[in-house]
């Protein structure tokens, strides 16, 4: 099952997505993990931004097709569903 | 209300410097995160799923009106222009920046607030009836007896790393509106028969994954013995509490192993060694310094008079306005459940409208209530339909207090990193089925409580009718329980059954409340019809549409 990985933002809390060797706020811009190797290679990679104080709670998470598989994900990606005006999803 | 003396003035400064230079440390990486972790939950800070949340501790729910407009102030300049009031009369703020929570708590101590013991495996921020004070049924005042608790455990240096958190409530009225019989320890003002002022003191109870209702260890504690006798439960618990188990680290799971008569052989002998030693009583002269600062307003003289009881202002007047002690003077309560919105959450333009209508009508004191409202302490009756006119311009005369709208509700998956299901969306979704106010007070009282997870922020085992979001291979789902109470008739509700899907629960919910108007005899709540009936017909008619999909 693909994968994207994700942390929060050490100096705010804003959620985070990893992308080609660095973080990126938007959900759409994450990179897509396709095989457990992949997504193993860019957690062993992104935990190296934990020391340099930029990120803190670095994990993976499970896809279908291109949205997360879990609700958990799905509100973490835009904000919460009560309150269309905050969060990510505030800035569509 | 409590001042601040020299040393609560001194502490908070200290802590608040300690804690901005914890922070510039961890931003300069000298402190990594789980070095970090245990000093940002010892100020209140949370990582949740969106940002962090900062949780302010709001000591026995007890607000004057410069402390709510610095909670504006918060909202506006550092969040995202709002709050939302807590199940334990805490307020949260959702969106705070890592980078500004010691400037934060900077403003917060000017006015005499902080986050401290709002997090951790310490003796939590102490809740009260919010009726205290005012409530016409009060032996006393209780809140003195909590700041005596806040003060003596406040960096209490043998009990700051306990196994597990500890929460305590006081109050002062054989009626209870504090949810005593939940907590780990809780004070009730009581008389004895000689009509001397003590304390009954009940503990384990608790909520989360294993329910249960505490029991009485000290039937009558003389007043000067109450710091002893607390010590004594703490010592206990503290040795043999399960620090091995975090899910058994409770007190209420020692306190029911042991045994109501093995603790209390064990607390007794504690306390009789403590007081040997003699040193731990509260002084006379520091008790009535503390009482001091809770004394109520200068009373007008007045007469209770009959109160609008049409249109809107009386409707409101029904549900939202309570019995005070004084003549010509009410208690009165502001929703923070509007039909349809999220339960708890308060602007920072309505925190500012509220305020001034403190300084104006109610002598600049405010409570916020476990049931996530806010209330106006002393009011008088004659000043009711000025505060209700400006209550309705804030968006704040909800008439609903008490009533099936007036749900409890934890944050859920919408904010929680810890949720397995969003409630928030199904409070909405009851609130707006039941919108017709005619409707709620035909039903009458009814206490809905829904919770995310089985942590049980929302205290769902307590509702009359209670709901529990589960996580069903990655589908919300959501259980039904019937007949809890968090009041002196305290039970723990059972479990109807399967759950129901999202798009089914308010239905399930509305079949039951049916049922109950078709079945109660005249004068009986929801609870009273369902402790008369059980479960089966409550939970037939719940499941009925699946039981017709099945034939």
């Amino acid at each position: 099952m693909a994968q994207k990985l994700t942390a929060n933002r050490l100096i705010d809390g804003v959620v985070l997505y990893w992308r080609a060797g660095g973080w990126t706020e938007s959900f759409a811009e994450g990179e897509v993990l396709p095989t457990e190797e992949a997504a193993q290679a860019a957690l062993a990679a992104a935990r190296e931004s934990v020391p340099r104080n930029e990120v803190v709670g670095v994990y993976l998470f499970d896809l279908t097709g291109a949205q997360p598989l879990k609700e958990r994900e799905i509100i973490r990606a835009l904000g919460p569903t009560i309150r269309p005006d905050l969060g990510k999803q505030a800035a569509r | 209300m409590y001042r601040y003396d020299e040393f609560d003035a001194a502490f908070v400064r200290e802590r608040t410097e300690q804690f901005r230079y914890q922070v510039e440390r961890r931003l300069k990486g000298e402190l990594n995160e789980d070095q970090f972790k245990p000093f940002r939950l010892m100020n209140g800070l949370y990582l949740q799923l969106h940002a962090y949340m900062l949780r302010v501790a709001v000591p026995y729910g007890t607000l004057s009106a410069p402390q709510l407009s610095m909670l504006a102030h918060i909202a506006r300049k550092y969040d995202k222009g709002y709050g939302h009031f807590t199940t334990r009369q805490n307020i949260q703020y959702n969106w705070p920046k890592l980078k500004d929570v010691p400037d934060i708590l900077a403003e917060l101590a000017t006015v005499e607030m902080h986050a401290i013991q709002t997090s951790g495996n310490c003796i939590r921020n102490v809740t009260a009836d919010h009726f205290a004070g005012a409530a016409a049924d009060e032996i006393e005042d209780p809140r003195p007896v909590a700041e005596i608790v806040r003060q003596w455990s406040s960096l209490h240096p043998e009990f700051t790393f306990l196994p597990r958190k500890f929460k305590v409530a006081v109050s002062g009225s054989p009626h209870d509106r504090a949810a005593l019989k939940f907590h780990d320890l809780a004070i009730e003002v009581v008389k004895n028969e000689a009509s001397r002022v003590g304390y009954r003191i009940t503990i384990g109870g608790g909520l989360g994954r294993t329910p249960y209702i505490g029991y009485v260890t000290g039937d009558f504690v003389e007043k000067p013995d109450l710091l002893s006798f607390l010590e004594a439960v703490l010592r206990v618990y503290n040795e043999n509490g399960r620090r091995d188990n975090i899910y058994k680290a409770r007190i209420k799971i020692l306190a029911h192993s042991l045994g109501e008569a093995e603790m209390r052989e064990r607390v007794l002998r504690e306390f009789i060694e403590i007081k040997r030693a003699g040193t731990l009583q509260v002084p006379q002269e520091e008790q009535a310094r503390i009482e001091a600062y809770f004394a109520p307003p200068e009373f007008e003289a007045l007469q209770d008079t009959a109160l609008p009881a049409d249109g809107a202002l009386g409707q409101w007047i029904t549900s939202n306005v309570h019995k005070h002690r004084a003549p010509g003077y009410v208690l009165a309560t502001i929703s923070l459940k509007p039909i349809g919105g999220v339960p708890g959450d308060i602007s920072h333009e309505q925190l500012d409208g509220v305020a001034a209508l403190m300084e104006e009508f109610g002598y600049g004191e405010i409570r916020a209530s476990h049931e996530q409202n806010l209330v106006l302490p002393h009011v008088k009756q004659s000043d009711l339909p000025a505060i209700f006119a400006r209550l309705e311009a804030l968006g704040l005369a909800t008439p609903n207090a008490g009533l099936i709208s007036d749900i409890i509700c934890c944050p859920g998956l919408d904010y929680c990193d810890l949720a397995n299901a969003r409630s928030i969306p199904v409070a909405q979704k009851i609130a707006t089925r039941f919108a017709d106010g005619k409707r709620q007070h035909d039903i009458g009282e009814l206490k809905i409580k829904i919770s995310g997870c089985i942590n049980a922020c929302g205290h769902h085992h307590a509702g009359h009718i209670g709901i529990l979001g589960v996580d069903k291979k990655g589908v919300e789902f959501y259980q039904l329980q019937l007949g809890g109470s968090a009041a002196e008739d305290a039970s723990i509700g059972d479990i109807m059954g399967p759950g129901f899907a999202e798009d089914e629960i308010v239905d399930a919910v509305e079949r039951v409340v049916d049922l109950y108007v078709t079945l109660r005899r005249p004068g009986e709540r929801f609870l009273d019809t369902y402790r008369r009936i059980g479960m089966e017909p409550f939970k037939n008619i719940a499941y009925q549409e699946q039981l017709h999909a099945a034939h």
